[in-house]
């Protein structure tokens, strides 16, 4: 743990921006505020310096030559695996696999790991706070293979009861599959008394853990789940990289993903054998730029401290929502009490598109529509809303920004 | 507030956003499909009454969107009744020129002065699906083929 992150007051805002050069430019003449971090992240310094410093000196393809920049980007590749490990506190560096990023990590366990489990009736448990990529892959299992999808349900303000999880789990049910955080409502889910219930009842539990990983520490051992999905772009690093965490034990059972170099022990005419998890899952030539890039990143959010960063984001999502409460007309969708810094937004009687697009041009990037989680708009009863999503190099003028910005659009429309 | 801004959200827009002509269903529609746009989930339906000299006799629309779109859809109604259908086709294709910039030229000048009202749109790239999707719905629906999408 760094000094920083001991000390939370010492928080450095304006000296962690510089490690960004995005945020010092323009947007339609106005200075960016960038919020649409639960969307992507942008990237600091030290990530592309690293990732200009490994292709400028090392890089080469990995695992397969025996040239010496082979050998040295596969040591940088591998040791970027060490490094995840260390960031979810998993036991084995084996149990990390590299996907293109949280959707594929998904796909992967839904396909290799449940596809073949299931016989028709079967029940898969999720909630209705879910992203499309912890929907739609639990779809096709429906469709192809006569699944059913029991859905549990948010309270008005957003919170999942674990109670309910537990109502849900029947005799037939083979999976959960559930949020570590809302990318739309900020909840923040008690995936360890989640994963106790559902392990009480035999079933195994993946986590989507694409915002959680991002606003503090996740120990997956702690934690006792059974997968974990992370993605590299909104971890401050590169985009077409992913990881999913999966006990070893899983992994060791499951079938390969894609077919493929790499992921093989012998191909003969006849026949083919695997490799051992992780590159089981591993089909051709990995991200390895971005897994030294991802690497960095993570380095770079421990140098900040994970807690640090999340009581900044937490205090800024905190005085936006407070703001943007004492406007008449706003109303916040998502108000649990274990929130993250994502705070969604309607304002009465502007679409969420007619606002983000007048933020815009105040320099104020947020992202207006259905975030990728129509169960959840459903459940709510609304088209689109408007979010704005903070990250460790937000600030206090930012959110102030944010709320002026959304007064204007008020004006526009009075 | 910038004048793109002021251009795109001006008052005729916003009287017809908060006041949608024709909107509604049409119970004796000979024609009806709808417009989705997948990315923000804004929805359109358009219903018209097409008689037997290919004349749009009555028109009517029905969703939910932002501004832009459901101005757009409340213009083109007013546009669109009592017009043939060719007509239909020659005012789509100079409206989607508008709303990209260009000039219209196929336009007669009243229509190119109803429409230039969206022209602002032609400032704001991501934002013209949203005026485009109830011309698309439009469309399909003469074409009978049910389903329109901005994509």
């Amino acid at each position: 743990m760094s000094a920083l992150s001991l000390k939370p007051h010492l928080y450095d805002v304006e000296a962690i921006r510089q490690d960004f050069p995005i945020l010092a430019r323009e947007v339609h003449g106005r200075p960016l505020v960038y919020l649409d971090n639960a969307a992507s992240a942008q990237k600091p310094k030290q990530v592309m310096n690293k990732i200009t410093d490994f292709v400028t000196t090392e890089y080469s393809n990995v695992h397969r030559g025996v040239h010496f920049l082979s050998a040295a980007a596969t040591d940088r590749y591998e040791a970027a695996r060490g490094r995840v490990k260390t960031f979810l506190n998993a036991a084995h560096e084996d149990e990390i696999v590299w996907t293109r990023g949280g959707t594929e990590a998904i796909n992967l366990v839904a396909s290799s790991f449940l596809s073949p489990r299931l016989e028709p009736g079967d029940e898969i448990v999720l909630s209705v706070m879910e992203h499309h990529s912890n929907i739609v892959p639990w779809h096709f299992l429906r469709e192809r293979q006569g699944a059913s999808l029991r859905w549990v349900d948010v309270s008005d303000d957003g919170e999942l009861d674990p109670e309910d999880v537990a109502r849900a789990i029947g005799p037939n049910t083979k999976f959960v599959a559930i949020t570590h955080m809302s990318n739309v409502l900020g909840t923040h889910t008690a995936l360890k008394e989640i994963v106790r219930i559902a392990h009480e009842r035999g079933i195994p539990v993946l986590a989507d853990g694409c915002q959680a990983s991002v606003h503090g520490k996740v120990d997956v051992r702690d934690l006792d789940v059974d997968f974990y999905v992370m993605t590299g772009h909104k971890l401050y690093g590169p985009t077409g990289i992913g990881v999913l965490y999966a006990r070893k034990a899983h992994l060791k059972a499951m079938r390969p993903y894609q077919g493929g170099g790499e992921m093989i022990r012998e191909v003969t005419k006849a026949n083919v054998t695997y490799a051992e998890p992780p590159m089981r899952f591993e089909a051709g030539t990995p991200p390895i730029i971005e897994a030294v890039g991802l690497a960095a990143a993570l380095d770079y959010l421990d140098s900040i401290g994970r807690d640090a960063a999340a009581a900044h984001e937490n205090a800024l999502a905190r005085r936006a929502e407070a703001k943007l409460k004492a406007l008449n007309g706003v109303r916040l969708i998502g108000e649990a009490r274990d929130k993250g810094p994502i705070v969604s937004f309607e304002t009465i009687g502007i679409h969420a598109h007619d606002l983000a697009t007048i933020l815009d041009r105040e320099g104020v990037a947020v992202r207006a529509g259905h975030h990728c989680a129509q169960v959840l708009m459903e459940r709510c009863g609304v088209v689109a809303t408007a979010r704005a999503s903070f990250g460790l190099y937000n600030t206090e003028a930012e959110v102030d920004a944010l709320v002026d910005a959304v007064q204007i659009a008020r004006k526009v429309f009075a | 507030m910038d004048a793109h801004l002021r251009e795109l959200y001006q008052e005729i827009i916003l009287d017809h956003s908060r006041h949608p002509r024709h909107f509604g269903t049409l119970t004796d529609a000979n024609h009806r499909a709808d417009g989705f746009n997948p990315l923000c989930g804004d929805k359109v339906s358009i219903y018209l009454k097409v008689n037997g000299e290919d004349r749009i006799e009555d028109i009517a629309f029905e969703g939910k969107g932002c501004a832009i779109s459901v101005a757009s859809a409340s213009l083109m109604s007013e546009m669109l009744k009592g017009r043939k259908v060719d007509e239909a086709e020659t005012l789509m294709g100079g409206f989607l020129e508008l709303v990209k910039g260009g000039e219209g030229a196929d336009l007669s000048d009243d229509d190119r002065e109803y429409l230039e009202a969206m022209a602002g749109v032609s400032a704001f790239p991501m934002r013209v699906k949203s005026a485009t999707l109830a011309w698309h719905a439009m469309k399909s629906a003469l074409e009978g083929d049910g389903t329109a999408k901005t994509e």
